[in-house]
């Protein structure tokens, strides 16, 4: 079968992909995105879709400021509103010997001329959730982070890309990849087969694997971040609530219904795409959310499960040139905590694709730090 | 954590039955059900019912279930009643709550005994309070004796109308009248099995007693209903219905009873990753299981109606020829031995399965069940209408994963078990493929909603270094 034409093969139909495939098409490049399940089948689908620019990595911290300037007008980058509220993000200290932690962070914020992280006391942090236990101490809060929907988002932006004229094709899993030319050649199951310059690596927890058939051996791990979602309940609270040395995130989406994470791991099977929700784990989890909410211990749990991604030695991700393979992309490695970056990140690879570089500050993503045998940068 | 031989998961006749012959076989077994006492939803109550007047206007088969208790009881497994088992992880560590705590109880071989639910039948309004199923009607009068104070109108298909109708009479409740929805035909097209379901002929003299009792009765029967509707604000006030035939009535319902058969309850297994198959006769899923029960994954078997619906005789000897094979696996009987006690086991079954093909086509159910009107809330939980589902179609092919992350639908407390066969038939019919091709809910723990409290017991009880 003869190859269909392309400017950019996006492979992976997850979040970042899309907003790649989005900003490239509207730059003029004709996009196929490839998905070997359906679009938003794993991380994309499976987030709590935090939008956070609290605490980030501080090789994070600009392009996720950035970010956030884009979610406050998501609606106008991307067809919906992607369910996106921001009624902040807070991370508390249950005890005062937890508060140094918090001070010398947003300290070394301010020294760093980042105004957005702030500290607030216990009178302050009451007011914002009453919900929240009285015990609590003080925390550190970024009042303009927020939240969205996981769902809404994805069905946003793969609109956006469609209106666009980016050709998405599910069901379609890479097989093969062979250099014609100047081309790469992209052979999937089925017999079809894409040809284009340029390839976005978008493949979440199967991108390592992608990479190295581009011969970059990246190292990277994966991560199974465990969720639970309630029943639908009465409002509780507004901002997203995290807490100082255990694994929660504690919000209400816009439906009513917790959702509840923090990270706490399940395991995967990366070959099947399954991932297992770990009951014994997950229970650390209800622990801490009905110590801090007291009023949720008798709220049912209506469904967990587990997201898988790749996860970086750093943590923090890999955006940039394959320093192996011309006109590849990767961009993955988020390591849970990727959904903030998704409208950044695709105009990111967007820059890359069309200009060569990009004027925003992405020294600390590149792939080389991951590899074995370092190129000169 | 405890650890025992084999866990039973179910009380009902399947899940004693098997717990009697493993218990005769030496294995250490644990039971653990839902509701308070043994007898599952058959012969709920059975042990202290049965011996009373309402147990004596429940009837024959009722009363059957007492021995079965008895000799459950007698058998030595350990019985832990009011549990709710939420999740089972390979090897197994089986999560279930008792009395607001959790725990983990360890097993080498599990048998899930776990039975039926009624088949979710939307129609226009069927959300409305006022509108039960017969099942949820019937125990209620099981449990409690209790009979609803005005006439109650009945719609649907299959013996247990019949049934339940017969026990509201003689417990002194009216009927006001019963629309039958069993299309036309259907008794043509059954007869040829006929002859199969003979061996088992007692049970249909049973039916054909249910009808001329309500005959006697002078309950007014509307036969070959195609399409109902509840009417009101905040409870059902009127019921519309239309006969194939086009014949349409407005009448005026406190208490609607609708019944469209029962299904297998199929979220223990596919929590355990065992391997299913669509069944075209029952319009459902059914575990792919050997002769003995077992499913695809080692160790796991299934008996009773959640093998596939054959009734209480079938399930409890479906529970039998399980535990046999489980003490095969477990080392405590031989291969030689097993097959020798199943032999007799499994011609019994067999005669109980004749009847089926005959039941299973007269009362397929009526095609508009699987094709409720646009208008229709489909998933109860999340509120998602049958248009919502059709609407997606347009997106491409999507299954019904695709249904759930884009229109919430199977995300609520019930996992799916409304809406699930609605969701797959109403894709299977608007991109034109067969619903076993569809597929159905991938299923996320919990198998049953524990509470954040509940869970958070077991952080207590084990803490991970």
């Amino acid at each position: 079968m003869s190859p269909r034409d392309y400017d950019v093969t996006v492979i992976g139909g997850g979040l970042h992909g899309l907003s790649a495939a989005l900003h490239l098409a509207r730059a003029g490049r004709r996009v196929v995105v490839l998905e070997k399940s359906w679009v938003g089948r794993h991380a994309s689908g499976a987030t709590a879709a935090g939008v956070r620019t609290l605490g980030r990595d501080l090789a994070e911290v600009p392009v996720s400021l950035e970010a956030m300037e884009m979610w406050h007008r998501i609606g106008g980058i991307v067809d919906g509103d992607c369910g996106f509220h921001a009624h902040g993000q807070i991370r508390v200290a249950e005890f005062e010997e937890q508060m140094p932690a918090l001070l010398q962070r947003a300290e070394t914020m301010r020294k760093l001329g980042y105004q957005h992280e702030e500290i607030i006391d216990r009178a302050e942090l009451q007011r914002l959730v009453p919900a929240l236990s009285k015990h609590c101490f003080g925390a550190l809060i970024v009042r303009t982070d927020g939240a969205a929907d996981p769902h809404k988002t994805l069905a946003a932006f793969r609109r956006s890309c469609e209106a666009a004229g980016v050709t998405i094709i599910e069901g379609c899993g890479v097989e093969v990849i062979e250099r014609r030319g100047a081309n790469w050649l992209v052979r999937c199951s089925g017999e079809r087969c894409f040809s284009a310059p340029v390839v976005v690596n978008a493949a979440g927890a199967w991108a390592g694997k992608l990479a190295s058939l581009f011969g970059d051996e990246i190292e990277l791990g994966y991560k199974a971040s465990m969720m639970i979602a309630t029943e639908r309940l009465e409002p509780l609270l507004e901002p997203v609530v995290s807490v100082v040395g255990r694994a929660l995130s504690f919000k209400q989406a816009g439906q009513g219904t917790l959702v509840i994470g923090g990270g706490l791991q399940g395991s995967a099977d990366l070959d099947a795409q399954r991932s297992f929700v770990n009951f014994t784990e997950l229970a650390k989890g209800a622990r801490a959310a009905t110590d801090l909410f007291p009023a949720v211990r008798d709220v049912r749990i209506a469904r967990s499960w587990a997201g898988m991604e790749a996860k970086t030695r750093d943590l923090v991700p890999v955006v940039g040139p394959s320093p192996n393979a011309p006109g590849v992309f990767h961009a993955f490695g988020f390591s849970g905590h990727g959904f903030q970056l998704v409208p950044v990140v695709g105009a990111i690879i967007c820059d890359l694709v069309v200009k060569g570089g990009t004027s925003r500050q992405i020294s600390g993503f590149k792939p080389e730090r991951l590899m074995a045998s370092r190129q000169a940068a | 954590m405890s650890e025992v031989d084999l866990l039973i998961v179910g009380a009902g006749p399947a899940g004693m039955a098997a717990a009697v012959t493993a218990r005769q076989n030496g294995l250490d077994v644990l039971v653990i059900d839902d509701q308070p006492a043994p007898g599952g939803q058959i012969w709920r109550s059975v042990e202290t019912v049965a011996a009373t007047k309402r147990g004596a206007l429940l009837g024959e088969a009722y009363a059957a279930g007492q021995a079965s208790a008895a000799a459950f009881r007698a058998s030595g497994a350990v019985y832990e009643p009011g549990s709710q088992l939420w999740q089972i992880e390979p090897g197994f560590r089986a999560f279930v709550t008792r009395d607001r705590q959790a725990r983990v109880i360890k097993a080498r071989a599990v048998i899930l005994a776990t039975g039926a639910q009624e088949r979710p039948a939307p129609f226009p309004g069927w959300t409305l309070p006022g509108v039960l199923t017969v099942g949820a009607a019937q125990i209620l009068l099981k449990n409690a004796g209790e009979i609803p104070e005005k006439p109650v109108w009945i719609a649907g298909s299959g013996p247990l109308p019949l049934l339940y109708m017969t026990q509201l009479l003689k417990a002194g409740g009216r009927v006001a009248g019963y629309l039958d929805t069993t299309p036309k035909g259907r008794l043509m097209a059954a007869l040829p099995h006929l002859p199969g379901a003979l061996g088992a002929m007692g049970d249909l003299l049973k039916g054909l007693g249910w009808k001329a009792a309500l005959k006697r009765a002078g309950v007014p029967v509307v036969k070959h209903v195609a399409e109902i509707e509840a009417v009101g604000t905040d409870k059902v006030e009127q019921l519309r219905y239309r006969t194939a035939n086009g014949r349409e009535a407005i009448v005026s319902a406190e208490v609607v009873l609708v019944h469209e058969g029962v299904v297998p309850s199929i979220h223990p297994p596919l929590a355990l990753g065992c391997k299913v198959e669509w069944s075209d006769v029952q319009a459902c899923y059914v575990p792919v299981l050997d002769s003995w029960g077992e499913s695809s994954q080692d160790y796991v078997f299934v008996a009773g109606d959640g093998a596939g619906i054959a009734g209480a005789k079938a399930a409890e000897l479906r529970g039998h020829i399980a535990a046999l094979r489980a003490a095969v696996k477990l080392g405590r009987l031989g291969e030689g031995a097993a097959d020798e006690r199943a032999a007799p086991l499994r011609s019994s079954l067999g005669r109980e399965l004749a009847l089926r093909p005959f039941l299973d086509t007269l009362f397929a159910p009526r095609p508009q069940v699987f094709a409720p009107p646009d208008e229709t809330i489909v998933c109860r939980c999340e509120e998602v209408s049958a248009q919502e589902i059709r609407d997606l179609v347009k997106l491409g092919r999507p299954g019904p994963n695709q249904v759930k992350a884009f229109t919430r639908a199977g995300m609520g407390p019930c996992q799916g078990r409304q809406c699930g066969y609605t969701i797959t038939h109403i894709l299977a019919q608007a991109e034109n493929r067969p619903p076993g091709e569809v597929g159905f809910y991938r299923v996320r723990p919990p198998l049953k909603p524990v509470t954040l409290g509940e869970l958070a017991s077991l952080d207590q009880q084990e803490p991970v270094a």
